[in-house]
């Protein structure tokens, strides 16, 4: 129904940026965006993070696979392997913990007026995606294809049906928050 | 309404239940999840570029993804504005030197603060694009798709950034 829209790329550029002012906005009024609540959070004093990330997850898993089942959406899963997931995973992780941004909530710290966030860490991020862009070549051929799994998903992996998959994990991830609130976190 | 909008805060479960509203609408308008990182490999490719000449898009992975504007990057931009709308709409926009969490720890001085941030952001932009993605491309719209790759990525997110945290802290 919406594949002529897809291939609009101008009309694709305007929605492009009319969804990212909402997924700022949001951000930012949930204190994702500053670096104390990123900090607290890798420090497990402050479950914002989770919050928000868990509950998207809830919504989100069940929205997108509703629209599946109607045919108005394909799933992306990106691809993976150990050399990339977990490798790539764990640097990610020592960088998020030093630079207290992720690239999508410096993008509103630098929103809300952080300085760090943007001549510190977005000047970081480009050089280190730039220098990433350079290393491609010989970590393509080396690293990131050990123990390669592809576009893999759970429900692929265990050959059911999905809603059998986002079911208890939607119930898992219900409890889990409902055990943070309760432990006060 | 506006007084709502210019609250300081909302429920983090309110906005993670927008996140995922989002996410179904890019789905459905643009047949795409949302994701950040890419659009810093463009822009990084568009200032190369501007520096080394056209031969820069040759490489081979800006032939995967091409240093031009995107749909991601628009994305990103607007997700600037967005804060800057609901910064400036609850009275919370300033410019910020040092971080207070960061200011109590290791001091007011903004430099060590950039240094530290900068380094961070080099090692953040090597992992994202390490990973095939960040804490939303991975951590959210990944894992909403049940995809393997996004669960392990974001579970080692968290574990790189909880021990090295505590190592500064």
């Amino acid at each position: 129904m919406f594949k002529a829209l897809h291939i609009k790329k101008d009309l694709q550029l305007v929605i492009g940026l009319l969804l990212g002012i909402p997924f700022g906005f949001l951000l930012q009024k949930a204190g994702v965006t500053r670096y104390d609540v990123i900090i607290g959070q890798l420090l497990l004093t402050n479950f914002t993070v989770v919050k928000v990330m868990l509950s998207a997850v809830v919504t989100g898993m069940i929205g997108v696979h509703l629209l599946r089942s109607f045919g108005l959406a394909t799933l992306h899963p990106k691809p993976g392997s150990f050399g990339s997931s977990v490798i790539g995973g764990l640097i990610f992780g020592v960088g998020f913990a030093l630079l207290g941004y992720c690239p999508g909530t410096i993008a509103g710290a630098v929103g809300q007026g952080s300085l760090d966030g943007l001549f510190g860490g977005m000047a970081g991020i480009l050089i280190g995606a730039g220098f990433f862009a350079e290393a491609y070549p010989k970590l393509d051929r080396f690293i990131l294809r050990k123990a390669d799994f592809g576009e893999l998903t759970l429900p692929q992996l265990f050959k059911v049906n999905p809603w059998v998959i986002i079911l208890p994990v939607a119930i898992g991830i219900v409890l889990l928050l409902l055990w943070i609130e309760k432990s006060g976190l | 309404m506006m007084e709502w909008l210019s609250l300081k805060e909302w429920s983090p479960y309110l906005v993670g239940f927008g996140i995922g509203l989002l996410n179904c609408i890019a789905f459905l308008l643009c047949d795409k999840p949302l994701a950040c990182s890419t659009a810093y490999s463009r822009t990084s490719g568009m200032i190369e570029g501007l520096c080394l000449g056209p031969k820069v898009a040759d490489k081979p992975y800006y032939k995967k993804f091409s240093p031009t504007i995107e749909w991601d990057w628009m994305l990103v931009l607007g997700m600037i504005i967005g804060a800057f709308i609901s910064a400036t709409l609850s009275g919370q926009f300033h410019l910020e030197w040092v971080p207070a969490k960061w200011s109590l720890a290791f001091g007011n001085t903004p430099f060590l603060r950039w240094v530290v941030a900068f380094i961070g952001g080099i090692i953040i932009g090597i992992g994202a694009r390490w990973a095939g993605g960040c804490t939303s491309g991975h951590g959210i719209s990944g894992t909403l798709q049940l995809a393997i790759s996004s669960w392990i990525a974001a579970i080692c997110f968290f574990i790189g950034g909880i021990i090295t945290a505590m190592l500064i802290f």
